[in-house]
Protein backbone atom coordinates (compact mmCIF):
# COMPACT_ATOMS: atom_id res chain seq x y z
CA UNK A 1 0.00 0.00 0.00
CA UNK A 2 1.00 3.63 -0.66
CA UNK A 3 0.18 6.35 1.74
CA UNK A 4 1.07 9.98 1.34
CA UNK A 5 2.29 11.75 4.61
CA UNK A 6 2.10 15.82 5.14
CA UNK A 7 4.55 17.82 7.54
CA UNK A 8 3.71 20.89 8.88
CA UNK A 9 5.93 23.85 10.87
CA UNK A 10 8.64 21.93 12.66
CA UNK A 11 7.76 18.84 11.59
CA UNK A 12 7.99 19.87 8.25
CA UNK A 13 11.62 21.68 9.07
CA UNK A 14 13.02 18.53 10.61
CA UNK A 15 11.86 16.01 7.11
CA UNK A 16 13.04 18.36 4.75
CA UNK A 17 9.99 17.94 2.95
CA UNK A 18 6.77 19.15 3.24
CA UNK A 19 4.96 15.71 1.59
CA UNK A 20 6.61 12.40 1.78
CA UNK A 21 5.20 9.21 0.12
CA UNK A 22 6.07 6.13 1.60
CA UNK A 23 4.95 2.15 0.54
CA UNK A 24 3.54 0.75 4.54
CA UNK A 25 2.66 -2.59 5.13
CA UNK A 26 -1.14 -3.88 5.26
CA UNK A 27 -2.34 -3.63 8.74
CA UNK A 28 -0.43 -0.71 9.52
CA UNK A 29 -1.80 2.35 11.52
CA UNK A 30 -0.86 6.36 11.47
CA UNK A 31 1.40 4.98 14.82
CA UNK A 32 3.52 2.50 12.99
CA UNK A 33 3.77 5.29 10.13
CA UNK A 34 5.13 7.70 12.69
CA UNK A 35 7.21 5.14 14.21
CA UNK A 36 9.13 4.62 10.81
CA UNK A 37 8.83 8.20 9.94
CA UNK A 38 10.19 8.88 13.45
CA UNK A 39 13.47 6.17 13.41
CA UNK A 40 13.70 7.83 9.70
CA UNK A 41 14.07 11.87 11.13
CA UNK A 42 14.95 10.60 14.87
CA UNK A 43 14.59 14.22 15.96
CA UNK A 44 10.85 13.98 15.58
CA UNK A 45 10.54 11.39 18.46
CA UNK A 46 10.05 14.88 20.25
CA UNK A 47 6.62 15.12 19.08
CA UNK A 48 5.80 11.65 20.11
CA UNK A 49 3.32 12.67 22.65
CA UNK A 50 2.35 16.32 21.26
CA UNK A 51 1.06 15.45 17.61
CA UNK A 52 -2.26 15.35 16.25
CA UNK A 53 -2.96 13.47 12.96
CA UNK A 54 -5.94 13.51 10.68
CA UNK A 55 -7.02 10.99 7.50
CA UNK A 56 -8.14 12.33 4.81
CA UNK A 57 -8.83 15.78 5.80
CA UNK A 58 -10.32 14.69 9.33
CA UNK A 59 -8.65 14.46 12.42
CA UNK A 60 -8.33 11.01 13.63
CA UNK A 61 -6.29 8.72 16.13
CA UNK A 62 -3.44 6.87 16.22
CA UNK A 63 -4.63 3.96 16.30
CA UNK A 64 -6.62 4.19 13.32
CA UNK A 65 -5.70 2.42 10.39
CA UNK A 66 -4.68 3.45 7.05
CA UNK A 67 -5.69 2.19 3.72
CA UNK A 68 -4.15 2.76 0.26
CA UNK A 69 -4.16 6.03 -1.05
CA UNK A 70 -4.04 8.08 1.76
CA UNK A 71 -3.43 11.30 2.83
CA UNK A 72 -1.87 11.26 6.33
CA UNK A 73 -0.75 14.46 8.09
CA UNK A 74 0.96 15.14 11.26
CA UNK A 75 0.40 18.34 13.14
CA UNK A 76 2.62 19.84 15.47
CA UNK A 77 0.78 22.04 18.75
CA UNK A 78 -1.21 24.50 16.94
CA UNK A 79 -0.51 28.29 17.47
CA UNK A 80 -3.34 29.98 14.68
CA UNK A 81 -5.30 33.30 15.42
CA UNK B 1 -19.45 37.59 -5.57
CA UNK B 2 -20.40 36.76 -2.43
CA UNK B 3 -18.16 36.53 0.61
CA UNK B 4 -17.53 32.92 2.25
CA UNK B 5 -18.07 33.29 6.20
CA UNK B 6 -14.93 31.27 6.54
CA UNK B 7 -12.05 31.27 4.83
CA UNK B 8 -8.18 31.36 5.22
CA UNK B 9 -6.43 33.09 2.34
CA UNK B 10 -3.44 35.45 1.56
CA UNK B 11 -5.10 38.30 1.69
CA UNK B 12 -5.26 41.19 3.40
CA UNK B 13 -7.95 41.30 6.41
CA UNK B 14 -10.60 43.74 6.93
CA UNK B 15 -13.33 43.82 9.09
CA UNK B 16 -16.11 45.13 7.22
CA UNK B 17 -16.68 42.98 4.57
CA UNK B 18 -17.45 40.36 7.62
CA UNK B 19 -19.72 42.62 9.24
CA UNK B 20 -21.42 43.13 6.55
CA UNK B 21 -21.75 38.99 5.66
CA UNK B 22 -22.83 38.23 9.25
CA UNK B 23 -25.61 41.47 9.93
CA UNK B 24 -29.13 40.34 9.53
CA UNK B 25 -32.06 42.68 10.37
CA UNK B 26 -32.79 41.10 13.18
CA UNK B 27 -29.47 41.16 14.71
CA UNK B 28 -28.95 44.58 17.13
CA UNK B 29 -25.39 43.35 17.80
CA UNK B 30 -22.55 42.65 15.97
CA UNK B 31 -18.97 42.01 18.25
CA UNK B 32 -15.75 41.87 16.12
CA UNK B 33 -12.41 40.48 16.76
CA UNK B 34 -8.34 41.47 14.82
CA UNK B 35 -5.86 39.75 16.21
CA UNK B 36 -2.73 41.59 15.26
CA UNK B 37 1.01 40.95 14.91
CA UNK B 38 2.49 42.76 18.24
CA UNK B 39 6.24 43.49 18.22
CA UNK B 40 7.23 41.89 20.85
CA UNK B 41 6.83 38.27 22.70
CA UNK B 42 8.08 36.05 25.47
CA UNK B 43 10.73 39.50 25.73
CA UNK B 44 11.64 38.94 22.41
CA UNK B 45 11.48 41.82 19.85
CA UNK B 46 9.53 40.44 16.94
CA UNK B 47 10.19 41.17 13.62
CA UNK B 48 7.55 39.56 11.69
CA UNK B 49 5.81 36.37 12.02
CA UNK B 50 4.71 33.03 8.95
CA UNK B 51 1.90 31.70 9.34
CA UNK B 52 1.40 27.89 7.32
CA UNK B 53 -1.84 26.30 7.63
CA UNK B 54 -3.41 23.04 6.59
CA UNK B 55 -5.41 25.39 4.68
CA UNK B 56 -8.32 22.84 4.01
CA UNK B 57 -8.45 20.76 7.09
CA UNK B 58 -8.18 24.69 8.61
CA UNK B 59 -11.48 25.08 7.09
CA UNK B 60 -13.26 22.40 7.93
CA UNK B 61 -11.89 23.38 11.37
CA UNK B 62 -13.78 27.07 11.22
CA UNK B 63 -17.15 24.83 9.98
CA UNK B 64 -16.55 22.63 12.96
CA UNK B 65 -16.62 25.80 14.93
CA UNK B 66 -19.57 27.82 13.68
CA UNK B 67 -21.43 24.56 14.18
CA UNK B 68 -20.48 24.79 17.59
CA UNK B 69 -21.25 28.40 17.89
CA UNK B 70 -25.02 27.86 16.51
CA UNK B 71 -25.55 24.63 18.96
CA UNK B 72 -24.64 27.07 21.85
CA UNK B 73 -25.89 30.13 20.60
CA UNK B 74 -28.46 29.70 18.10
CA UNK B 75 -29.34 33.45 17.63
CA UNK B 76 -25.90 33.78 16.13
CA UNK B 77 -24.13 34.30 13.10
CA UNK B 78 -20.46 34.14 12.50
CA UNK B 79 -17.60 35.18 9.63
CA UNK B 80 -14.23 34.39 10.32
CA UNK B 81 -11.35 34.77 8.09
CA UNK B 82 -7.55 33.92 8.93
CA UNK B 83 -4.55 35.02 7.32
CA UNK B 84 -1.49 32.84 6.10
CA UNK B 85 1.75 34.04 4.81
CA UNK B 86 4.00 36.35 5.80
CA UNK B 87 2.85 39.47 8.16
CA UNK B 88 4.47 42.47 9.37
CA UNK B 89 4.06 43.65 12.82
CA UNK B 90 0.26 45.75 13.16
CA UNK B 91 -1.44 43.39 10.64
CA UNK B 92 -4.27 41.13 11.32
CA UNK B 93 -3.59 37.65 11.36
CA UNK B 94 -7.38 36.74 11.91
CA UNK B 95 -10.48 38.84 11.64
CA UNK B 96 -14.09 37.43 13.33
CA UNK B 97 -17.26 38.59 13.56
CA UNK B 98 -20.11 37.49 15.52
CA UNK B 99 -23.95 39.11 15.03
CA UNK B 100 -26.64 38.44 17.40
CA UNK B 101 -30.21 40.11 18.47
CA UNK B 102 -28.04 40.93 21.79
CA UNK B 103 -24.45 42.16 22.61
CA UNK B 104 -24.03 38.87 25.12
CA UNK B 105 -24.55 36.74 22.79
CA UNK B 106 -22.66 38.30 19.80
CA UNK B 107 -19.85 39.12 22.68
CA UNK B 108 -19.69 35.36 23.62
CA UNK B 109 -19.64 33.88 20.46
CA UNK B 110 -16.65 36.16 18.87
CA UNK B 111 -14.75 35.29 21.90
CA UNK B 112 -15.35 31.75 22.12
CA UNK B 113 -14.72 31.51 18.62
CA UNK B 114 -11.10 32.68 18.74
CA UNK B 115 -10.49 30.27 21.73
CA UNK B 116 -11.72 27.62 19.37
CA UNK B 117 -9.03 28.87 16.78
CA UNK B 118 -6.26 28.74 19.03
CA UNK B 119 -6.88 24.99 20.53
CA UNK B 120 -7.83 23.04 17.04
CA UNK B 121 -7.42 25.09 13.57
CA UNK B 122 -4.11 23.44 11.98
CA UNK B 123 -2.21 26.56 11.61
CA UNK B 124 1.00 27.23 13.11
CA UNK B 125 2.95 30.96 13.36
CA UNK B 126 6.74 31.12 12.79
CA UNK B 127 8.14 33.86 14.95
CA UNK B 128 11.21 36.04 12.95
CA UNK B 129 12.84 37.75 16.53
CA UNK B 130 16.13 39.83 16.79
CA UNK B 131 18.84 37.43 16.44
CA UNK B 132 16.71 34.22 15.46
CA UNK B 133 13.55 32.42 14.54
CA UNK B 134 11.51 29.96 16.17
CA UNK B 135 7.82 27.94 15.47
CA UNK B 136 5.37 28.80 17.80
CA UNK B 137 3.48 25.65 19.69
CA UNK B 138 0.31 26.02 21.62
CA UNK B 139 -2.13 23.44 21.91
CA UNK B 140 -2.28 19.63 20.73
CA UNK B 141 -5.65 20.21 18.25
CA UNK B 142 -8.07 17.81 19.56
CA UNK B 143 -11.72 19.06 18.34
CA UNK B 144 -13.19 15.99 20.42
CA UNK B 145 -11.34 17.21 23.64
CA UNK B 146 -14.60 18.51 25.71
CA UNK B 147 -12.11 19.50 28.57
CA UNK B 148 -11.05 22.15 26.31
CA UNK B 149 -14.02 23.27 24.52
CA UNK B 150 -15.60 23.80 27.42
CA UNK B 151 -13.08 25.99 28.55
CA UNK B 152 -13.53 28.04 25.95
CA UNK B 153 -17.03 28.19 26.58
CA UNK B 154 -16.43 29.19 30.10
CA UNK B 155 -13.89 31.97 29.24
CA UNK B 156 -16.50 33.14 26.29
CA UNK B 157 -18.97 33.43 29.32
CA UNK B 158 -16.74 34.85 31.95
Amino acid sequence: MRVTVKLFARLRDIAGADELTRDIPAGATIASVWRELASEFPALSEYERSISTAVNLDYARMNTEVRDGDEIAFLPPVSGG
Amino acid sequence: MKLPLLAIGRERLELEPLVAAVQGDADGAIATFLGLVRNHNLGRGVHHLEYEAYAPLAVKAFERIAREVADRWSDTSLALHHRVGRLEVGEASIAIAAASPHRANAFAACRYAIERVKQIAPIWKHEFFDGGDVWIEGATADPDDERARSEAERVACA
